[in-house]
Formats: C-alpha cells, structure tokens, sequence
C-alpha cells in the first residue's frame, strides 16, 4: 500500500475541480470587484486545502490547519458577503461539515448580568459548529474602560472552542483595521489563535462604478450613459467626505436615486419601459452631495 | 441490573460517533435536541434534571456532543439521556429519546409485595 502510495501522481486540478471549489473562486473573481488580495488569500487557503486532501490519501494526513480569520477594513468592504462565500468555500473543501454562516456582534455573545455571559456565548458557539461564527465588529467585546465587562468572557470561551474545537468550527473575527489591531494587542491570547489576517482595501471609483453597474442590474434598471457620468461625479466627492462606507454608501445612493426617479416618473404622468427603468443623470445630480461640493462646505447632512 | 429506558436501550451503549449520527438525523428532521440526567432512574420518575436549555437551531451535532462531555464529566454518576424534541403543530412532543450514559456500578430495582385489604397483592419497584 505504502510503496503503491509513494509511486502515484496526483492530478491536484482535477482534484479542485472534483471538489467544486473552481467553481466558487471564479464566481467570487467574477462577482466581487477589485479585492485583490482577498482573492489571492482565499485561493492560497484553497489550494492549502487540496494539498492537504491530496497528503492524506497518502496517508501522511497532519493535523486540520487553523482557519480562523480576521477580516480587518472600512466598512462597506465587503467582509461580511466575503465570510459567506468563505463557508460554501470551506464546506466544498470538507473543512467545515455544513457551510451554514452565524452572524453575531457583541449582544449575541455577551450577557447582562452575572452568569449570564458563558451560556449565551456557547449557545451562539455550539449553533455556529460545522460552520463559519462570523463576529462583526468583534473589538466591541473587549471593553478596557470597564474592568468587569462581561466581554472578557466572551472572549474566554471563544478562545477556549476556537483552539480544543477547531475542527467543529471557523471563526472570523471582523472589523475596522486600527480598532482591530488595539484589540488583538490587549488580547495576545486571541491574536496568537487567529492565523489568517486579511486587510479589505477600500474601493476605488472605478471598482465602485462597476459595483454599481453589478447593482442596477440586479435590480432590474440601467443607468443612462448621462447618469453613469453624474454617479462617477458623484462617487468622487463623496468619497472625499466623512462616513464613507465604500459599496454600502453607493447602495444607499442608488436607493435614493430610485426614489428619485420614482418620484419624477410619477409626475411624468405616463411612462413607457425604458422610461421605468433607468436612472437618469437628474435622479443623481439631485443629490445634496452636489449641492455641498458646490457651497464647499462639508456639512454632515450632506452624506445624504 | 443493566437500566433499560428509551431507544436502543438493548443494544450495547452507543459510541460518540453513533450518538452524533443519531444527532445528526434529529437535527435533519428539524427536532431541537436536549440533554437530561438523574441518579434515579426509576422508570417512575419522569423529572430528570436538565443539563442546560434545549439547544435550538444547531446545524451539526459537534455542539451536543461537548455538551454531552461536559455533562458527564459533571455527573459521571448519573445516567444521561439525550431526548429529541418535534414542534411540528400535531406532534409537539418528544419523538426521540435514548439515554447516552450510565455510571460505572449501576442502580439496583427490587420487587416489593405489599398485602393490602382483602389479601390483594400490590406490587412495586423500590431502589435496593
């Protein structure tokens, strides 16, 4: 056997291409824009998982690698729709057995009062195993300002599961980068568990335009080539200004600019298809970014 | 006296990975699964003591089987049963129950008789 073993080649595409997961990569490349080196990460994690596949038909089968991540960049990044695809990923690999996502923050981990922490924790804990546990914004856990938070808690009992049962489950760890980088310096023990880091770089407005385009189509609209000019415009100065959150502040824009169009459409009395759906340069240019750029001032209402 | 109670309470004692598969095939009905122990395992008494809450929304039996040690490493005296509950409108009730421990020197049953008026002959199981 072992000698029959030693003597076979393996064909690590087919392989991939078996598991399905060739699939899903090039769904990610095709369906997320920019993220580079997101993508680059997630296909090392792949390509370490199939070697390992490969190494145990061989019978020399090491130890499950430690998945556990730490999503760290500015909101609207795409970190939480990265950590979904993380779990079909890791399930198609035979990492995790069921590829189901729990999305918790802070009030599903910790309690309110005395003993109220450690069920709570492991509740969320025992629902995420055979899947992805998926803590957003996870530096609210530890609080310094108040030494007898509950988070401390929290984080023992994620600590503990995330090293005695790492095959059960893979915990991604999300937030802003600075905040995330404090947390793990007041908690070494968490850092030392977490062994991928990946940094979401923000959206150029090139990659929020074909966002954007991704969007209007998933809604069934277009954009008219006035109105793709007035959103670059758009993107451009509001990036400029505070509470920028990248994709999510482009959905929001779209959003409203379909109210807008809503609203001229019905004033517009009678409408024709095309009319119904696209987003004219008018339904964006309505925008108050437009109007602060044009006063200079960098009011906060003006993210609207 | 080997405690028979429950499903499968014939055959030899599960192994962990035969009690995640049955696990397993609960949670794939949708059946929340809960653990119960007790030093008394008189087939009278139907109060066992629960360990935790019901565990609802689990997708894979990992999270049972720690409870399960955890229990036991409580109770190592006690016998564990793990029940398997159906909300379904209709059924609402346990569909499944087996127990999934037992202490090492397990609890004895004797048989009393008990002469009541008119000579009847009652009959009852009390821990010897």
């Amino acid at each position: 056997m072992s000698t029959d073993a030693a003597g076979r080649t393996f064909d690590l595409r087919a392989l991939l291409a078996e598991s399905g997961v060739g699939a899903v990569l090039d769904e990610l490349d095709r369906e997320l824009v920019g993220l580079a080196p997101v993508k680059l990460r997630i296909r090392e994690i792949a390509s370490l998982l199939v070697v390992d596949k490969a190494r145990a038909e061989l019978g020399v089968a090491g130890a499950k690698p430690s998945l556990h991540m730490c999503f760290t960049g500015n909101p609207g990044t795409g970190k939480t729709t990265v950590a979904t695809r993380m779990a079909t990923i890791l399930h198609r690999l035979g990492h995790v057995r069921r590829g189901h996502l729990v999305a918790v923050t802070r009030d599903d981990l910790v309690g309110q009062y005395i003993g109220h922490t450690a069920p709570k924790t492991k509740e969320v804990l025992k629902r995420a195993m055979g899947g992805v546990l998926f803590i957003d914004e996870a530096y609210y856990l530890y609080r310094p300002e108040n030494e007898r938070d509950y988070g401390q808690e929290a984080i023992e009992i994620l600590m503990q599961v995330m090293e005695n049962q790492r095959e059960d489950l893979v915990v991604i760890l999300a937030g802003y980068k600075g905040r995330m980088d404090t947390f793990f310096q007041s908690n070494p023990g968490l850092a030392s568990r977490v062994a991928h880091h990946i940094d979401f770089p923000d959206y150029s407005v090139e990659e929020l335009e074909a966002i954007a385009e991704k969007m209007v189509t998933a809604l069934g609209l277009r954009l008219s080539p006035a109105a793709r000019q007035a959103l670059s415009e758009y993107l451009a100065l509001r990036r400029e200004q505070p509470n920028f959150a990248n994709a999510r502040s482009l959905r929001n824009a779209l959003d409203r600019a379909r109210l807008r169009q809503a609203r001229r459409l019905l004033e517009a009395g009678s409408v024709d298809a095309p009319m119904l759906t696209t987003i004219e340069a008018e339904d964006i240019r309505a925008s108050r970014v437009f109007d602060a750029a044009r006063s200079g001032t960098k009011a906060e209402e003006a993210a609207c | 006296m080997r405690i028979t109670q429950g499903t499968f309470s014939f055959l030899p004692d599960l192994t962990d990975e035969q009690i995640a598969k049955q696990v397993d095939y609960a949670l794939a009905q949708g059946w929340a699964v809960s653990l119960e122990f007790t030093d008394d395992p008189h087939p009278r008494n139907v109060y066992w003591e629960m360990w935790g809450l019901p565990m609802f929304d689990l997708k894979d039996a990992a999270g049972v089987i720690a409870e399960l040690r955890d229990c036991r490493k409580a109770h190592p005296e006690c016998y564990i049963k793990l029940n398997a509950f159906d909300s379904t409108r209709g059924f609402e009730t346990v569909r499944m129950s087996f127990m999934v421990h037992r202490p090492k020197v397990e609890a004895r049953y004797r048989l009393r008789r008990e002469e009541g008026a008119g000579r009847l002959v009652h009959y009852t199981l009390e821990r010897a």
